[in-house]
């Protein structure tokens, strides 16, 4: 694996139990890329997302991060590898009982010998990031859905990972929160050189931030374009891929 | 900026303390990550005091731990901070301004007085809501009609069932326990007097009158009113309640009057099922001590009357309503959050239970006063 490479998959086959959503998928992830997954409602991309980050074992075939595969390490080798990442669900996932402070610094808290003091000098500085430095001391429901999704980001920044995992960082906003969040995004990697990869079918969000794209698709069981966005937009001549970029009807 | 390795380096080799001009001069080198910042935080930060500056320019690496360190200084500092390396620099004016602002959301500790005052507050607030419902449900029960304002009778089986007959096993083994336990307490002092056989008035009358009807909507607290406030109170999370406010159907009729009625219905079925098995409890017991069961029988048939076993019944029904009611109101209360359903259910278990001993005393002193 080169060196600018930081996920690599190889002939991946993904899906729940005999339901196999994905078959024979191979991709790679640069260092400092932005790599949006798409595709149609049930094709996969949360599938393939869960297979990333090790919530769900491969049916077959591997996912390196940085070379280390999650699927077969354990103890140490698994901690290590999950420290290089950082995860934002589609719902914030932020603890409910827990202030925005108190949920970045949980996992500080659990992975660093760092004293109180400092936990919270960090957590500030990454809520900082996001622009949420005065909102510390709130609980998420005291929020609004953008600053959660916001939230979430510095939640998965906690640890300084490479590569951040997005679901759908968009949804459910409006199109100004979207900008801010698209903006946030492009910062933290042109700033802290942070790779990312999200999964995501806002168009005006892919165009602003991806460097590259994928689309999977529900019948080919896999990738069925790779570029960028705006490449597939003017020159793909799959009729799907045409649909999906000129938001037509099937 | 990447995350680094393990920090090998001593605490001498990243940081030390100089006499600066008018202060202290820090001199920070080596890669601060997080494990360098854990053994040099409390140790820079006590040595700024005062004037001090901040010599950064053997700092190789840095990251969200070693951001947060000097940001801490520069505050302290005063802002002079020297010699960052470009590529720290560039990431370290991202928290420029970093002087903390004082967070206006975080509460500030109330007082032992204003903590009495607030629960204070918050009892009253809870009483007049408590009232509403209270309300709120005589006027679904008074205008139960046809299409829209139908009663769903289907619902209420379903909470008759799951309340009552799966709450047999536990409110039968409770109630024949109780009434084992209290004759076998009650029957050497009396035996001592001669009038052991009074066990049977006493197991039979406390039963009947207090400790079925107290003992089945405390269980009835703990299994029933507990789920309805979950179940109540996940749908209010999940904004059930709103989508069925939005489809213009009463929460309260379609939610809580088929919970109540079932509850009302269920408790006095579940209390003569304790009273029997206590008074069975009892009998137990005496017939181990030798006694026949036609004089047990007699004793009970002349010490409970059908007005206790009526005593008792009456009870049941308010029992049954103010639990399925707590339930249900609490669920409804439930604020945001996963942990706001458990707080509402063990909310609902907690109140049901103080208002079953209070409304009960009230019904010993009313029951007194009437003569009944």
């Amino acid at each position: 694996m080169g060196d600018d490479v930081m996920i690599q998959v190889q002939d991946l086959s993904a899906g729940y139990g005999d339901t196999v959503l994905l078959e024979h998928v191979s991709f790679e992830v640069k260092r400092g890329e932005i790599f949006v997954i798409l595709g149609g409602s049930g094709c996969g991309k949360s599938t393939l997302l869960k297979n990333l980050i090790g919530l769900l074992p491969p049916l077959a075939g591997k996912v390196l991060i940085e070379g280390g595969d999650l699927a077969t390490a354990s103890g140490d080798k698994r901690r290590k590898i999950l420290r290089r990442i950082g995860v934002g669900y589609q719902s914030g996932a932020l603890f409910g009982s827990m202030t925005l402070a108190e949920n970045i610094t949980l996992p500080i808290e659990e992975f660093t010998r760092l004293p109180p003091e400092a936990r919270e000098a960090i957590a500030w500085t990454k809520l900082k990031l996001v622009g949420l430095e005065n909102f510390t001391g709130h609980l998420p429901a005291e929020i609004s859905g953008g600053m959660q999704k916001r939230a979430a980001i510095a939640r998965a920044m906690a640890l300084d990972p490479q590569v951040l995992f997005l679901d759908e960082p968009s949804a459910g906003l409006d199109p100004v929160t979207s900008a801010e969040l698209d903006a946030l995004i492009l910062h933290l990697r042109d700033a802290l050189g942070v790779t990312f990869v999200i999964v995501s079918h806002e168009l005006a969000s892919i165009y602003a931030v991806a460097d590259r794209v994928i689309m999977l698709d529900k019948k080919a069981k896999g990738i069925i374009a790779e570029g960028r966005p705006q490449d597939l937009r003017d020159n793909s001549k799959d009729p799907f891929v045409h649909k999906f970029f000129h938001r037509e009807a099937a | 900026m990447r995350l680094g390795c393990a920090h090998m380096a001593g605490v001498e080799d990243l940081l030390k303390v100089e006499p600066g001009e008018g202060g202290v001069r820090l001199v920070l080198s080596g890669r601060l990550d997080a494990d360098a910042v854990a053994d040099i935080w409390n140790e820079a930060l006590g040595a700024a005091r005062g004037k001090v500056t901040v010599d950064a320019s053997a700092v190789e690496y840095c990251d969200g731990a070693g951001s947060a360190l000097l940001c801490e200084l520069r505050r302290r500092a005063g802002g002079k901070i020297t010699g960052l390396r470009p590529e720290i620099a560039r990431v370290f004016e991202l928290f420029e301004g970093d002087e903390e602002p004082e967070d206006k959301s975080r509460k500030p500790v109330d007082s032992p007085l204003e903590s009495i005052g607030r629960v204070g507050a918050e009892f009253f607030e809870d009483l007049r809501d408590q009232v509403a419902f209270l309300g709120e449900m005589v006027v679904v029960f008074a205008t139960f009609r046809g299409g829209a304002q139908r009663l769903r009778w289907n619902d209420v089986w379903i909470t008759f069932e799951r309340a009552g007959v799966q709450a047999l096993l536990v409110v039968g083994l409770i109630s024949f326990l109780t009434g084992l336990i209290m004759a076998f307490q009650a029957a050497p002092p009396l035996r001592q007097f001669g009038v052991d056989l009074f066990v049977v008035n006493l197991v039979g009358l406390a039963m009947v009158r207090e400790l079925g009807p107290i003992m089945t909507a405390i269980v009835l607290a703990g299994r029933s009113g507990s789920a309805f406030a979950a179940e109540i109170g996940t749908m209010k999370v999940n904004e059930e309640i709103n989508a069925l406010n939005t489809m213009g159907l009463d929460p309260a009729r379609f939610l809580v009057a088929p919970r109540v009625l079932a509850g009302i219905l269920v408790t006095p079925f579940l209390i003569v099922y304790a009273d029997l098995l206590g008074v069975a409890g009892g009998f137990l017991v005496m017939l181990m001590r030798g006694f026949p069961t036609a004089a047990l029988w007699q004793q009970l048939t002349s010490a409970i009357s059908v007005h206790d076993v009526m005593a008792g019944l009456i009870k049941g029904f308010v029992f049954g309503a103010l639990v399925a009611g707590m339930g249900c109101l609490r669920g409804l209360q439930t604020k945001e959050g996963a942990s706001a359903v458990g707080v509402s259910t063990t909310s609902s278990v907690v109140s049901s239970i103080f208002l079953i001993v209070v409304v009960d005393a009230i019904f010993a002193v009313v029951y007194y006063v009437i003569g009944f």
